[in-house]
């Protein structure tokens, strides 16, 4: 964690009282989102997002192995994130912290409790082979809100991936089964006032952090709260509603960049 | 096994290069928002991104030379840059190559200015097709000068090797598995130094005069490469002079 001064917290929560913030955006809008999908030609699917100068590289791997003896006949998927030094001055080389795993475990919940990826549909043989699905999160620059990056680095990079089917000579390569994908925002709260897609500076002066993923119905089908603050009942409505709106547009450009 | 497969046939080779043609590069520096310097280089079908952060204290402290900086080059694959996933992580083939890739750039950059200071060069490969370490390094030298990092030269580096017979330049992915030798080289393109040279397979005196050759030829056709991809940051940054 890098000391933020604590001018610059001064300063930001002066900026909020005023309804304003350092980036000129409103409390509940996003930072500019760019999707850009297969940039990794050895990977079965790929994509890297940007959300404002925050970029995540998400890289899929598909291979053959057993399933796990409770699900005979479903595919397995895991997913890891690496907080590599690429991405900042903080993170540091090694075997992932827990920083890491908490965002990989988001993601992967987000994946798994919405069944995007139709695991059924990835059985070869029961109680032998299936396909296991291995999604990696590679933080390349980090600017805050590495949840919201993340997860739709990886349903981007999910929503163009193909089964390996021919290189194990297993037919022709056909695209990975999902279903409709949830979109999650994050929002945190510092000095009573509740903000949209953090920047790294007021993630850091940040007191409570809420996540919530919407479907296409507008219906809730994740949420995560972190950090030591907490939320009031009102202020929680306020963000459902605000990430299923801003989960709206961004399941649009979601589709639109990955041609479906 | 490694002789029965054609990699050279009329003079070209399987992906129609001549044998002194490099594969296609681009590169771009200052792709990072948050490191100190960066760069993204495609070479062929690698992809590799480099971010330099420092000079800055080298933790932990036994770490730290009181006379000059230390370079810390980190080499690493990501898991879905190969054809079977590599478990993430370092193995013994990345620490090996972040070594001799450290003790190429250190022995360009000004590390006198900085005693007991690190300066970390962080190698992501997002995407391998042989010659990884070439490209890593002359990626982690345009993200040095981006950072404004003093150095001597900046440093470059290329590979050749040898297929069914035939000396060639900047070894491809089939080349590379069935070819009979590799010889990556970096240098300091300025006094032809040699900053980094490995050697694996079987050459006679001859052909490694010649592979030599063949890659230094690569080394200075980069070199230019390395230095547009620098004055088109800065030039446009400086308003387009």
């Amino acid at each position: 964690m890098t000391i933020v001064p604590s001018i610059k917290r001064d300063y930001l929560a002066k900026l909020a009282k005023n309804g304003k913030r350092e980036d000129g955006r409103a409390f509940d809008e996003f930072r500019n989102i760019e999707i850009e999908t297969g940039v990794v030609s050895k990977a079965e699917g790929s994509a890297r997002v940007k959300i404002g100068n925050t970029q995540v590289l998400t890289g899929i791997k598909m291979g053959i192995g057993e399933p796990y003896p409770d699900t005979p006949e479903t595919g397995v998927m895991t997913t890891a994130a690496e907080l590599i030094p690429l991405a900042s001055p903080d993170f540091e080389a090694g075997p992932p912290r827990e920083n890491a795993i908490e965002l990989a475990r988001v993601v992967d919940r987000g994946i798994r409790e919405s069944q995007l990826i139709e695991v059924e549909k990835l059985c070869i043989e029961p109680e032998e082979k299936v396909w296991l699905v291995f999604i990696d999160i590679h933080i390349l620059d980090y600017d805050g809100n590495l949840f919201d990056a993340a997860s739709l680095a990886s349903l981007a990079a999910l929503m163009t991936t193909k089964v390996p089917a021919k290189r194990f000579e297993l037919g022709e390569d056909y695209p990975l089964p999902i279903k409709e994908p949830p979109i999650s925002c994050t929002s945190v709260k510092f000095n009573d006032v509740v903000v949209m897609d953090p920047s790294l500076d007021e993630e850091e002066i940040a007191e409570v952090r809420l996540t919530v993923a919407t479907d296409k119905n507008e219906d809730i089908r994740a949420m995560q709260k972190g950090l030591n603050g907490s939320f009031t009942r009102d202020e929680i409505k306020k963000v459902i509603k605000a990430s299923i709106d801003n989960g709206k547009k961004i399941r649009e450009q979601l589709y639109k960049s990955t041609g479906k | 096994m490694k002789s029965e497969i054609k990699l050279f046939e009329n003079g070209k080779r399987l992906d129609g290069r001549m044998p002194d043609e490099l594969r296609n590069i681009k590169i771009k520096a200052g792709v990072l928002h948050r490191a100190e310097g960066s760069c993204y280089l495609e070479w062929g079908g690698n992809k590799v991104m480099v971010a330099v952060y420092g000079p800055r204290e080298a933790i932990p402290r036994h770490t730290q030379n009181p006379l000059r900086a230390i370079v810390t080059a980190r080499y690493n694959m990501a898991a879905f840059s190969v054809e079977d996933r590599k478990r993430p992580g370092p193995d013994r083939r990345s620490r090996e190559i972040s070594k001799v890739i450290s003790e190429a750039l250190e022995s360009v950059i000004l590390v006198e200015k900085f005693p007991r200071a690190t300066i970390d060069v962080n190698i992501e490969v997002l995407d391998a097709e042989a010659g990884t370490r070439c490209a890593g390094l002359t990626a982690a030298a345009v993200a040095l000068v981006d950072a404004g990092i003093p150095m001597k030269d900046i440093p470059v580096a290329c590979a050749a090797g040898k297929i069914n017979d035939q000396i060639v330049l900047d070894l491809g992915k089939d080349e590379d598995n069935y070819g009979s030798a590799d010889l990556p080289i970096a240098i300091s393109p300025r006094t032809g130094e040699i900053l980094l040279l490995q050697m694996d397979g079987h050459l006679t005196q001859e052909e490694f005069d010649k592979a030599f050759d063949f890659a230094l030829k690569g080394c200075h056709i980069i070199s230019d490469l390395q230095k547009k991809a620098i004055l088109e940051k800065y030039q446009s940054e400086a308003g387009g002079i």
